[in-house]
């Protein structure tokens, strides 16, 4: 990836966590789980990237191990050109309130003592004297941002339904005014209708705010409309990164062809076949050497089961982990 | 693939002006409110709609499911072969269940017991309904994981359901629906706990099974996306009625109930990049407190004043085509969508044409 831009906001270096496997009575560490296993990619100033897979391939982990929620074993987390990765909890302090976290399940989020209005002024106040006079009038700006009515400041969760509590979670990100926010699958949770209303709000507040996003879900559909550009994780690999069009019209990885082939489209006259059958996810460390992607792909040579896959640039700004895909470019 | 279905024309299932009410202290919450649908033989027929909208109470209730109390059916008639199930009493209902009609559930896990291996529950669907010898009782449960695409089902018989991936327990679960053969299958929201990649692997196998069995498929859903690869004929769900039905290519082509055009306008994808999506303002209506007259006019662009008074009819657009929405079905400059072919329009006595 090019090295040095300067609208980068976020970039990250081959990042790793693994998790131990403990048997046994003495709990023993018997083996590791890859979870996030050398990830690496760029979000720039104002844009959206967008990190799809199957659950349990470490999208989750990897939003964990940006916002430092969890502590990397190797690799950089370089948030506005400085490395955050190492950091400690006192240092760490001014950036928390650059990268925010938004989750799938809002109610989780929310503590269901406090009225909302309690909840989103906590991030106001950390902000200190900027709006140590007009509060009030902030809450109120936030709420309406988020296109909710200044009198729901003084309900509790529990009151509004899960596209209005889903605003709320936004509103208290916004609350400390970052300048990244990690979207972990926002709409999953929410009806079609709902869903649509939610995917506008995120576009809106990115136009007007100039934020920037990492995207996480498991709806393609969602990931392609909202998302700059997509990288494709597979079991704590990026297997394919590139912009949302190269990702849907010259998806390279057989991952990500199989995925796009299972996307069921209401396009009645687009044909809609599957592509491979073989579902067994073995562990997450079942392979050991070579492609992670070896078991179900239906291209896979000795040379696939021996060597590890280099992420090599096929061409404008499109990475594919896969050497035959590579060689044949 | 939608050309090669090929349904009959015979009902299976037949539900008419089916209400189920679940009262409280206080409310009386009309979850079902007087729908009516079949299901023809050989032919998958879709419910779809949003959380809440008494999709899953509807199919509970077929298989007389619904707890009661607070649950209660309060009038209409499901006519199975000719047999209203309502009337039929519990022994009688559990020879249906199982037997001729059979359920598969959105979450597997839920419905697998823990403590005994799939081969033990698999058995137990056969064996109460069919005496077997234990041997050919065996074979047949084998065969029965074989056809769902279990790898090696001698071994798996004997894992527990932990023991298996989420899409190997939902084809568990269809592997007891299949037990007894029914001729009809209820699937409420199989795919939804799934991965994409999974979750086409699970409509490829219903689809291949109910050919090979020529069952039907009552499938629920809330996904469009879904409903559009499997569905012969929909049924669009809304605040416990029925909005708009039609076959597949009605439904997703020519969309003639604001609701329904307001759910595909308001699916993301990429071709929709870089425009604003349509969103349908507001939120689903609490089923205690509906609005009166169309419950869809709080929310719909198109309302006029009698919306707000009047409970719409069904305005039929010709061969099978349904939609509860007279406002749209009167009006000749139609402003939806541009998908929208009008010279297809048709009024029921068909002397009129609406351009």
């Amino acid at each position: 990836m090019e090295s040095e831009n300067n609208n980068v906001i976020l970039r990250t270096e081959g990042l790793k966590k693994y998790f131990p496997i403990r048997r046994g009575f003495l709990q023993k560490v018997t083996g590791w789980v890859k979870a996030v296993d050398g990830v690496s990619f760029n979000i720039e100033q104002g844009k959206t990237l967008g990190l799809v897979g199957e659950s349990g391939c470490g999208k989750t982990t990897v939003a964990r191990l940006i916002l430092k929620l969890l502590e990397s074993d190797s690799g950089k987390i370089i948030f506005q050109r400085i490395d955050i990765s190492r950091f400690s909890e006192k240092q760490m302090k001014p950036y928390r309130k650059e990268i925010q976290i938004i989750f799938q399940d809002p109610f989780g989020s929310l503590n269901p003592r406090m009225t909302i209005g309690q909840s989103i002024e906590e991030g106001i106040r950390i902000l200190g004297n900027k709006y140590a006079t007009n509060r009030k009038q902030r809450l109120e700006t936030l709420l309406s941002m988020v296109g909710m009515s200044p009198d729901s400041a003084d309900r509790y969760p529990h009151e509004f339904s899960g596209g209005q509590r889903q605003r709320i979670g936004i509103a208290r990100a916004l609350s400390v005014e970052p300048s990244l926010i990690v979207c972990d699958e926002p709409v999953s949770a929410l009806d079609v209708s709902i869903q649509a209303q939610i995917i506008n709000l995120l576009k809106d507040l990115q136009d007007h705010l100039g934020l920037s996003y990492l995207f996480i879900s498991h709806d393609l559909n969602v990931v392609g409309y909202l998302c700059d550009f997509i990288s494709v994780m597979y079991k704590g690999h990026i297997m394919e990164l590139a912009s949302s069009e190269d990702i849907f019209h010259h998806p390279h990885h057989p991952y990500t062809r199989s995925l796009l082939s299972a996307i069921p489209d209401p396009d009645l006259d687009k044909k809609w076949h599957v592509k491979y059958s073989n579902d067994y996810i073995g562990e997450l460390d079942a392979v050991s050497k070579g492609c992670k992607y070896q078991d179900r792909c239906s291209m896979a040579e000795t040379t696939c089961r021996k060597d590890e896959m280099a992420f090599e640039n096929v061409g404008d700004n499109h990475f594919v982990r896969c050497w035959k895909v590579a060689k044949n470019i | 693939m939608i050309d090669g279905r090929t349904p009959h024309d015979r009902p299976l299932l037949r539900v008419e002006n089916l209400k189920v009410y679940f009262q409280s202290n206080v409310t009386r919450a009309r979850a079902v409110d007087g729908i009516s649908f079949d299901v023809r033989e050989k032919e998958t027929v879709c419910i779809v709609g949003e959380s809440g909208c008494g999709k899953t109470v509807s199919a509970l209730s077929i298989l007389g499911l619904i707890p009661t109390p607070p649950g209660e059916i309060v009038d209409g008639q499901i006519l199975f072969f000719g047999q209203d199930l309502i009337k039929l009493d519990e022994k009688a209902m559990q020879n249906i269940r199982g037997n001729h009609i059979a359920m598969v559930f959105q979450e597997p896990l839920t419905s697998l017991n823990p403590v005994f291996t799939i081969g033990d529950q698999v058995t137990e669907a056969v064996r109460t309904h069919r005496h077997m010898e234990k041997e050919p009782l065996y074979r047949y449960c084998v065969q029965l994981l074989n056809d769902v695409g279990i790898p090696s089902p001698e071994q798996r018989i004997n894992d527990y359901p932990h023991q298996l991936s989420g899409g190997q327990r939902q084809r568990v679960m269809i592997a007891m629906a299949l037990a007894c053969d029914p001729d009809l299958i209820i699937a409420d929201e199989p795919t939804t706990a799934l991965d994409v990649t999974v979750q086409a692997q699970i409509l490829a196998l219903l689809r291949s099974i109910q050919k090979k069995r020529s069952m039907s498929v009552l499938y629920i859903s809330h996904d469009l996306g879904v409903v559009s690869t499997i569905a012969n004929r929909v049924y669009v769900m809304y605040a416990g009625i029925i909005v708009e039905q039609g076959n597949t290519n009605q439904i997703f082509r020519s969309a003639r109930h604001p609701y329904t055009q307001g759910l595909l306008a308001s699916l993301p994808s990429l071709s929709k990049r870089g425009k604003r999506l349509y969103s349908i303002p507001g939120s689903v209506p609490n089923l205690s407190y509906k609005p009166k007259g169309c419950p869809f006019h709080p929310r719909c662009r198109y309302k006029i004043l009698s919306c707000q008074k009047e409970y719409p009819g069904m305005c039929d657009y010709g061969e099978g085509h349904l939609a509860r929405c007279p406002v749209l079905f009167k009006s000749k400059g139609y402003e939806g969508s541009s998908e929208i072919h009008e010279n297809t329009m048709r009024c029921t006595s068909g002397n009129s044409h609406t351009k």
